[in-house]
């Protein structure tokens, strides 16, 4: 199998203002993020040869991605719209990637959006997402989105001591983060104390174990890497980027306290030659708490298990060892649903960049993205560089 | 113990599952074994996921089990359940090994921990839907 270390690079990329955004669309949504990520790139859209798109909850087109285009009046030779969110969205730029470099295209736009909380009611989208079960063997029993990851949770708590003091710090630190960032949606400082004493929603999860509701809208510009260095920005070279796939119902996973994160972070890891050491910035999922502290010990960042200690001391934050989410993650700076991972990129792409400002990590010269979606089923690990190397 | 309001969806079953749900009909848990290997399997399937074997049978199973993992939860995930809060979602490892999601029901939700036995019971949703949910198991 042929590498694609290397190959490719992100040459374009912006957010769209997020959070509670009510007077955009759905679809303005999305062609205004692309816009953005064109201008970004400094090129023109006749200059997109290639168009992905997650499709829209609120605003669903059956043939999505071909809806953008034909709103934005562009003509892709590559076109391709994913239905579902979460590490499918970051796996999609390893099948952009794979196109680029086998010639299906040159130049890929990937835009992704959705506005859950003003098109639907944040009672409604967490109605319309409970749908996430089986209909004949999970619904029947009313788990609620939190409560799945929930039984994960307290199966690590069980396994390992993790405590609910630990995930707090995980929803801290986010926070701390987003304190820094103009653009995210939730801003004030919380503690330790706040999150446990939020209101329990499922045991062990409380309300700020949980992730937003929000509007917003991203988009990436991805070329060849021959290309990539005609473009006004450095390149963002893809150096290595694995998958893993286990289920799709938590009811059947192989095991609730080890991911397919592990798979996914060892192939991205090979792909790259690069270690969990060599990591300067990580942008991990953080749908829910415990999430980020089952990455941390899949993707190799500390032993399995010792996830819960890892976050503690600041170790997440800006200037302590592995810097995490330093846009707020889906906590708070945003999570409209499915383009919820590709702020994650957005902002690995600003920190190589060094334009993250107060929320800089210094010398930033390798980012990890992660994004799983499903209940901890589908797993995408990428590695990005501002060198080759 | 949790009640049945009519706004819950009625689980529909198919082709596939109509054997499970004929037994829970009869307050009976069945699953599936492979007639070639011996592994037992639950959703119901076509075949045996070990060895791929057609030759699938519906065995009752003893309906014991223990909780591999619970949460208690809060917030219903829509008004049909709003009565039944807190509950307990809980998943159960069969006896005879797989794994299944279930309430936990006829207890207190803060005795419910990982590890403990559970037995089978059915509560009837409607004269064709009876729902598998489990209890502590007597000692």
């Amino acid at each position: 199998m042929e590498s694609l270390r290397g190959k490719v690079a992100i040459v374009g990329a912006a957010d769209t203002e997020v959070g509670v955004v009510p007077h955009l669309s759905a679809t303005q949504l999305y062609v205004k993020a692309a816009k953005s990520a064109l201008e970004d790139a400094g090129i023109t859209k006749d200059e997109v040869d290639g168009l992905i798109t997650c499709n829209s909850f609120v605003e669903p087109y059956m043939y999505h991605a071909e809806m953008i285009a034909e709103y934005m009046q562009i003509f892709p030779r590559y076109c391709l719209n994913v239905a579902t969110g979460g590490g499918t969205t970051l796996a999609i730029l390893h099948h952009a990637a794979a196109a680029i470099t086998s010639g299906m295209c040159h130049t890929v736009l990937v835009t992704m959006a959705d506005n859950m909380l003003s098109g639907l009611s944040r009672d409604r989208a967490i109605e319309a997402m409970s749908t996430a079960g089986h209909a004949q063997f999970e619904r029947p029993y009313g788990p609620p989105i939190p409560a799945f990851y929930a039984l994960i949770a307290q199966a690590h708590m069980h396994a390992y001591g993790t405590t609910s003091e630990q995930l707090a710090a995980v929803a801290v630190a986010c926070r701390r983060h987003a304190s820094m960032n103009p653009a995210a949606q939730m801003r004030d400082p919380i503690t330790v104390d706040d999150v446990v004493n939020s209101k329990m929603i499922a045991s062990p999860l409380h309300l700020l174990d949980c992730s937003l509701v929000s509007d917003g809208g991203a988009a990436l510009i991805l070329t060849s890497a021959e290309r990539a260095r005609d473009f006004p920005h450095p390149p963002v070279y893809m150096l290595g980027v694995g998958e893993g796939h286990s289920h799709e119902h938590i009811s059947q996973a192989r095991n609730l306290t080890t991911s397919a994160a592990k798979e996914a972070g060892e192939r991205a890891y090979a792909m790259a030659g690069l270690g969990p050491t060599d990591i300067d910035v990580a942008e991990l999922y953080d749908c829910f708490t415990p999430v980020v502290v089952i990455e941390l010990e899949d993707l190799g960042f500390c032993p399995k298990g010792e996830g819960g200690r890892f976050v503690e001391g600041g170790r997440i934050e800006l200037g302590g060892e592995l810097p995490v989410n330093t846009h707020g993650g889906l906590m708070s700076h945003c999570h409209p649903g499915h383009p919820g991972s590709m702020f994650s990129v957005t902002e690995a792409v600003f920190q190589l960049r060094g334009a993250c400002g107060p929320r800089q990590v210094k010398d930033a010269n390798i980012a990890f993205v992660h994004a799983q979606g499903g209940i901890m089923s589908t797993h995408c690990s990428m590695i990005l560089g501002k060198e080759v190397g | 113990m949790m009640t049945a309001p009519l706004e819950k969806a009625l689980p529909v079953p198919t082709g596939e599952t109509q054997p499970f749900w004929e037994g829970c009909q009869n307050h009976e848990l069945r699953i599936q074994q492979c007639s070639a290997c011996g592994q037992y399997q639950f959703y119901p399937r076509l075949y045996c996921t070990a060895c791929m074997s057609e030759q699938v049978e519906w065995v009752q199973a003893s309906g014991r089990g223990t909780v591999l993992s619970f949460t208690v939860v809060y917030r219903p995930v829509t008004k049909a359940f709003t009565e039944d809060v807190p509950y307990v979602v809980a998943l159960v490892t069969l006896e005879e090994g797989p794994q299944l999601m279930s309430n936990i029901v006829e207890c207190d939700p803060e005795q419910v921990a990982i590890g403990m036995p559970v037995e089978s019971v059915f509560e009837d949703w409607s004269e064709d839907i009876a729902v598998l949910k489990f209890r502590p198991a007597l000692a």
